[in-house]
């Protein structure tokens, strides 16, 4: 087997063996990737009639785009969710990494304490949020009754049903991201950390000048993922708020699956679809490009 | 079961052996709404057809949701994968017959005794399932929204338990009675909550039924959203909260809700009858269940599940789903449905059977249900289905949250729903 492989008739021509490396991952990518892509911008380009049938109708998908008062909602939503949970669950991450990576009792019962969210199923652990939220026996309206405050309706308030889905998320992603740094944490060259040490007594400094740069690539990691998953992290909304109250908590990838699902509207789902991608390569190119001098690999 | 005797069909044993029981072979989607393990009373009902007809062997799949079962439905028959019959929503049926996937059941209904099937269902059952003197869907787990109570929060208020609210008013003055307030002045039960997120549009059925008033002409082509009488039940229902204060403020989650009924947070709810089992089963205290009351007359959506038929498979294949149909929605099965789930038995031939008459001798609350059923009205479906009831749903909500009076949340939806289904008319 190995001699077949490795020898003669490939050797020739090493480009049938590399095609030959790449060909299932290609496939794979193709049908489940970039098939669908494609078929979501020819399907955009039509209408629905309902019988089945469709109907060609140009760029009127897109200029519904613009008109639709629940689309505009959901990215404004969505910029705010994104703006909100990105920093707050990476720094909240880091923090947690730097904390349980110190010598100190109970450690490891404390890393599985902030990991635990994780390991929940998103749709199981909003379920247990729905009831922690819930204004009459919701835990946490019955430990705000200790000082005075009461029967607030977080889901079902406009106000703050988008706020108490981002707090869920980012309960639920702090963990996920703390176990990155953790590992990055553990990773880091210890003469380098020990030459910082003699160099600055300040323990801020050394974070600011050391181990800040040595974790920059797996902060872009961690970022280019939080962000990722502000967008496509939507399960939790089926649960908790389904959008509501008249969309105050909607988020894109929500909005397409009504659109898609709930609607029968599969052309105008691909036009978001569309969007939202188009939405996601333009930010994770903009990180990428940002972070060209500020993120170096050993 | 079914699938492991089928597997063994497919790959063990000999093709002889199973070709006997399964020249005909019928594959179904079906949902569960409510929790419970349903989906072994229904492969049970299954096994129970499959020993009555040796010939036909069918294929249940329990599909999520009735959403789900709906994608799963038809991304079936557009891949090609046979699927004859399906359990999916009954509001489905303008939709799933403007597709052209699903046939009438006039087509297979031909003898006098078949005659006699499809007229032994409740009328207000058959509102969803009929279009254009066609009947598309037959009845099988359905529900209608009543009203649980909590009987010793009644005595303690010095109201009679036996005599629950009848009409709007009434049920104003006794859902005051019932909060309960601590030495704070703060709410420790509230008198009533009709839950606004998830099926608002449903609860809002019944309120503009019990108010004179159908949400939709019964082609499914116009909507009345707006109207004074219209209005005037989204008003009622914002009243409860601002005016009386005997309801939460803001929306109320249909998820949680039933906890809090059993948690004491509220004396009364209003809650589909698909709850009733898990009700009188977790309950601690003494649970009455009324009818809803009424205002110009009494009223509620029905709600739930109904058999379709799709073009799909041979027409032996189309006949047996018919017959798995109507086994399935017989007298003795509906009345074992309804007894294990709280839905509806779908004919009053299936409350004579021996067994559910022993069981509302145990368990009267579940009559009420039936009863209400002279009084149901169908549930909002138009074409479009979907995005409409999301429209008066985002109005139902923006009213109850303050953000729009009723008059103009209820105006916007009805313009809203008038252009998408303009398109509709013929």
């Amino acid at each position: 087997m190995r001699n077949f492989l490795f020898t003669s008739p490939w050797r020739r021509q090493p480009w049938v063996f590399a095609w030959l490396c790449l060909l299932p991952a290609l496939t794979l990518l193709g049908a489940f990737t970039y098939l669908p892509v494609i078929n979501s911008i020819f399907s955009s380009f039509f209408s629905s009639t309902g019988s089945g049938s469709t109907l060609y109708t140009g760029f009127d998908n897109v200029h519904y785009l613009a008109d639709d008062p629940v689309f505009i909602k959901a990215l404004t939503n969505n910029a705010w969710y994104a703006l909100f949970t990105v920093p707050t669950s990476v720094i909240l991450a880091l923090t947690m990494a730097l904390w349980v990576n110190q010598k100190l009792k109970g450690r490891s019962f404390l890393r599985l304490g902030f990991f635990l969210p994780t390991l929940l199923p998103m749709v199981a652990a909003a379920n247990v949020w729905l009831f922690f939220y819930e204004p009459n026996i919701g835990l946490l309206n019955r430990f705000l009754s200790v000082f005075g405050i009461n029967g607030y309706n977080w889901l079902g308030d406009p106000d703050t049903s988008l706020g108490a889905l981002m707090m869920l998320t980012i309960w639920k992603e702090a963990g996920f991201f703390m176990i990155f740094y953790l590992a990055a944490l553990q990773s880091l060259p210890s003469d380098l950390i020990e030459a910082a040490r003699l160099e600055s007594p300040s323990r801020w400094y050394r974070f600011r000048k050391v181990v800040m740069p040595l974790l920059a690539p797996t902060t872009l990691f961690v970022l280019i993922n939080a962000l990722i998953n502000a967008f496509k992290l939507v399960d939790h909304l089926f649960i908790l708020t389904k959008g509501g109250p008249n969309n105050a908590s909607t988020l894109l990838l929500y909005y397409i699956y009504e659109t898609a699902f709930s609607y029968l509207d599969q052309p105008y789902a691909a036009t978001q679809t569309l969007f939202l991608l188009a939405v996601l390569a333009l930010v994770s190119a903009l990180q990428f490009a940002l972070s060209r001098n500020k993120v170096h690999y050993q | 079961m079914l699938t492991l005797r089928k597997w063994l069909c497919g790959t063990v044993l000999s093709v002889s052996a199973c070709s006997v029981n399964a020249a005909t072979e019928l594959t179904m989607y079906y949902p569960v709404a409510v929790g419970g393990p349903l989906t072994e009373v229904v492969d049970g009902m299954i096994e129970k057809f499959e020993g009555q007809h040796p010939d036909i062997s069918v294929n249940a799949i329990y599909a999520g949701n009735y959403n789900d079962a709906r994608i799963k439905a038809l991304a079936a028959l557009k891949g090609g994968e046979p699927v004859q019959t399906s359990v999916l929503f009954s509001i489905d049926m303008l939709e799933l017959k403007d597709m052209g996937v699903i046939r009438p059941f006039d087509d297979f209904v031909k003898t006098p005794e078949d005659k006699a099937w499809l007229n032994s269902f409740y009328p207000a059952l058959m509102e969803n399932g009929q279009s254009e003197q066609k009947t598309w869907g037959v009845p099988f787990q359905r529900s209608t929204i009543v009203m649980y109570y909590n009987k010793d929060a009644f005595r303690a208020a010095g109201l009679d338990p036996e005599k629950p609210p009848t009409t709007w008013q009434a049920l104003r003055k006794t859902a005051a009675k019932l909060v309960k307030k601590n030495s704070a002045a703060e709410v420790e039960r509230w008198g009533l909550m009709i839950p606004s997120t998830g099926y608002p549009y449903w609860m809002f059925g019944a309120l503009t039924k019990q108010n004179g008033e159908r949400l939709m002409s019964a082609d499914g082509t116009q909507v009345n959203f707006n109207s004074p009488g219209t209005v005037e039940a989204l008003q009622f229902w914002l009243d409860l909260s601002n005016k009386d204060q005997v309801m939460p403020k803001g929306t109320i989650e249909w998820g949680t809700l039933r906890q809090n009924f059993l948690e004491q947070k509220t004396a009364m709810m209003w809650h589909s009858t698909g709850n009733l089992t898990a009700v009188l089963k977790n309950a601690t205290f003494d649970v009455g269940v009324a009818q809803l009351p009424g205002n110009i007359e009494q009223g509620s959506p029905t709600g739930g599940g109904n058999f379709y038929l799709f073009r799909n498979g041979s027409e032996q294949e189309q006949q047996a789903a018919f017959e798995l149909i109507k086994f399935m929605t017989s007298p003795e099965q509906s009345a074992q449905w309804s007894k294990t789930t709280g839905y509806v038995g779908v004919s009053s031939a299936a409350y004579d059977t021996e067994s559910l008459i022993d069981y509302t001798k145990k368990v009267p609350q579940a009559l009420v249900a039936r009863d209400q059923l002279e009084h149901a009205t169908a549930e909002l479906a138009t074409y479009q289905a979907g995005r409409v009831r999301k429209m008066l749903d985002d109005a139902i909500q923006s009213a109850l949250i303050g953000q729009q009076p009723p008059k103009a949340a209820l105006d916007s939806a009805q313009a809203q729903a008038e252009r998408v289904l303009r398109k509709h008319r013929s």
